[in-house]
């Protein structure tokens, strides 16, 4: 069995994606630690060769406002986004679960944000969000009976971002609605039927089977929205992007800031370090995912 | 009855909600005159198509801008990923699903250990790498179609997906095929990946959407109309002043196009894939 082919073979088949993933995510893991630790620059000068700083980037990090700044502006979108769009996209999933005729067409519609692209999304609802005539404000100004006047949605600094979050959770929410039915449809048919034989009503079923039954998808739900809020990148990028007026600051997420330090300022040893902790903040969160899975439920 | 009125009243509620912004878009990209454009904002003919209608937003886009150019890098960038990634990963995941060598357990859980990294926390480093690379012609990477392709081709998280659908391929055919003298490349290229569909379908979806829509590497990586993609384009045409918003809705419809036709046409392996893709915990 043990022929020389049978030893080279699978090393010709894993050949190709081990070079790549060696090349292109690998090393470059392992450089962002390397480059956290010098003051790299993104233009080699001889004139300022790179030299080893020890830990100061990442002293400078806790020093430095914006970077604070950056991680409170995820978290603030996390905080309102993971429980705004998970519950959506639940209810959504509960919607088109009923065997209704139509409910497939609700759940295309439903999922149609899904298939257009972010930094299209991004434009879209920057329609809505203009200031003079704009749709957003002549609905707030129904809504409030005239009480609250036009907004300019996203240049007024404390606006920006629930301006984001909107846009982000209409995107968003079909793709976990789909998660969330997947979980619905693996729940049996008949843990619902004894209970209604139990006379349990619509509120309790959904109580003591739905919700427990669908524990673990709901986890993967909310972690995986909570990683996608520590990404957030394009929705803020075309934004900052679309005019020198926008109040960066009060929207500025860490990989924006990222790439700001890293590629305009050129500041490849600081911006290293800050996806460093960026990673270990992604690690952190994945890693809760798993202790909670691992938590209660047998197999 | 009532409550499935009011069950049809909620679905419908919704439907709005999650259609509006689209409509809105269309209809605008049609309205030629600007100022009524604008006009209609504040009021329910923003949803309408009323007043002066024509394809001249259109046209202009298609003449003044690069969309054209963008569309094309997009395609193409994105289908050699794509068509890329799937033979790349499903033949690492085939050596560590149907081979017995040493080293494969670490290996497998290695390759699980890496899906846990984001591409943000690398993209700078990779860019000072592709900076600094060799081949095709030249010193550096940048502003090319390979540096926008070969990064993405191999990808933790399709190879576990391939290893888990080849783990669970029954034995029997691919036995057979080799006491009938078949080489372990025809065994893998015949039998393995044709039972795999819906897999390749999984990996094939999810790694569409990801690189479609990204704009973190693109920003990095391109300068100028020549190689930028979709997402990079649209973000260049919407920061271009004076703005003209009958030629940016113009232009995000055109782009929304595509996807939104091939989501229509495929959506049943979309759906499945997502959820299949989905449920990795």
């Amino acid at each position: 069995m043990a022929t020389r082919s049978s030893e080279t073979a699978p090393w010709c088949f894993a050949a190709p994606g081990l070079l790549l993933l060696s090349l292109f995510l690998v090393l470059p893991f392992l450089l962002a630690f390397l480059f956290s630790l010098t003051d790299q620059r993104l233009l080699a000068s001889d004139a300022l060769p790179t030299g080893f700083v020890a830990l100061r980037n990442y002293a400078r990090l806790l020093a430095d406002r914006n970077v604070w700044a950056a991680f409170r502006n995820n978290l603030y979108f996390a905080a309102v986004v993971t429980p705004v769009q998970s519950a959506l996209a639940l209810g959504l999933a509960l919607l088109v679960n009923r065997e209704l005729p139509g409910a497939r067409l609700f759940r295309t519609i439903y999922f149609m944000p899904v298939a257009t692209t972010m930094a299209v999304v991004t434009v879209i609802w920057s329609l809505f969000y203009a200031p003079d005539p704009g749709l957003l404000n002549r609905l707030v100004h129904l809504l409030s009976l005239g009480a609250i006047g036009p907004r300019d949605w996203l240049r007024d600094p404390r606006l920006v971002m629930p301006a984001v979050m909107a846009l982000s959770i209409w995107q968003g929410a079909g793709f976990q609605m789909l998660v969330f039915l997947a979980g619905l449809q693996a729940i049996p048919r008949d843990l619902y039927e004894a209970a209604a034989l139990d006379g349990a009503g619509g509120w309790q079923r959904f109580r003591t089977i739905t919700l427990p039954m669908l524990r673990n998808t709901t986890i993967f739900v909310l972690v995986t929205t909570t990683i996608q809020a520590l990404q957030l990148f394009t929705q803020v990028q075309v934004i900052a992007a679309s005019g020198a007026s926008a109040p960066v600051n009060t929207f500025r997420t860490v990989v924006l800031l990222v790439v700001q330090e890293g590629f305009r300022n050129g500041r490849i040893g600081y911006a290293s370090a800050l996806s460093v902790v960026f990673f270990l903040a992604v690690l952190g969160v994945s890693g809760l995912q798993r202790a909670l899975l691992r938590g209660r439920d047998g197999p | 009855m009532s409550r499935r009125a009011a069950h049809y009243a909620l679905l419908a509620v919704l439907a709005a909600f999650f259609l509006a912004p689209l409509l809105v878009m269309f209809v605008s990209a049609f309205k030629s005159d600007e100022l009524q454009l604008l006009r209609d904002l504040g009021s329910t003919r923003a949803f309408l198509p009323c007043g002066e209608l024509s394809w001249r937003n259109f046209a202009a886009v298609l003449a003044d801008t690069p969309f054209l150019r963008a569309l094309g890098n997009s395609l193409g960038t994105v289908a050699v990923t794509v068509a890329l990634g799937v033979l790349v990963n499903s033949m690492l995941a085939y050596a560590l699903a149907r081979f017995r060598f040493r080293g494969r357990a670490g290996l497998l859980a290695a390759i699980i250990a890496l899906m846990v990294i984001p591409f943000e926390s690398l993209a700078l480093p990779l860019l000072v790498l592709v900076n600094q690379l060799p081949w095709f012609g030249g010193h550096g990477w940048l502003n090319s179609y390979h540096v926008q392709i070969l990064p993405f081709i191999a990808h933790p998280f399709s190879i576990y997906l391939f290893h888990q659908a080849f783990a669970t391929l029954p034995k029997d055919l691919e036995e057979a095929a080799r006491m009938d003298g078949a080489s372990r490349w025809r065994i893998y290229w015949s039998i393995a990946l044709p039972l795999s569909k819906p897999v390749i379908a999984t990996v094939a979806v999810l790694q569409f959407l990801a690189r479609w829509g990204d704009l973190l590497w693109p920003v990095l990586v391109v300068r100028g109309p020549g190689h930028a993609t979709l997402p990079l384009a649209m973000q260049t045409f919407f920061g271009q002043y004076p703005r003209h918003w009958g030629e940016v809705m113009a232009f995000a419809a055109l782009a929304t196009l595509p996807t939104l036709a091939l989501f229509l046409a495929l959506q049943g392996w979309f759906v499945r894939s997502v959820v299949s893709g989905g449920i990795k915990g």
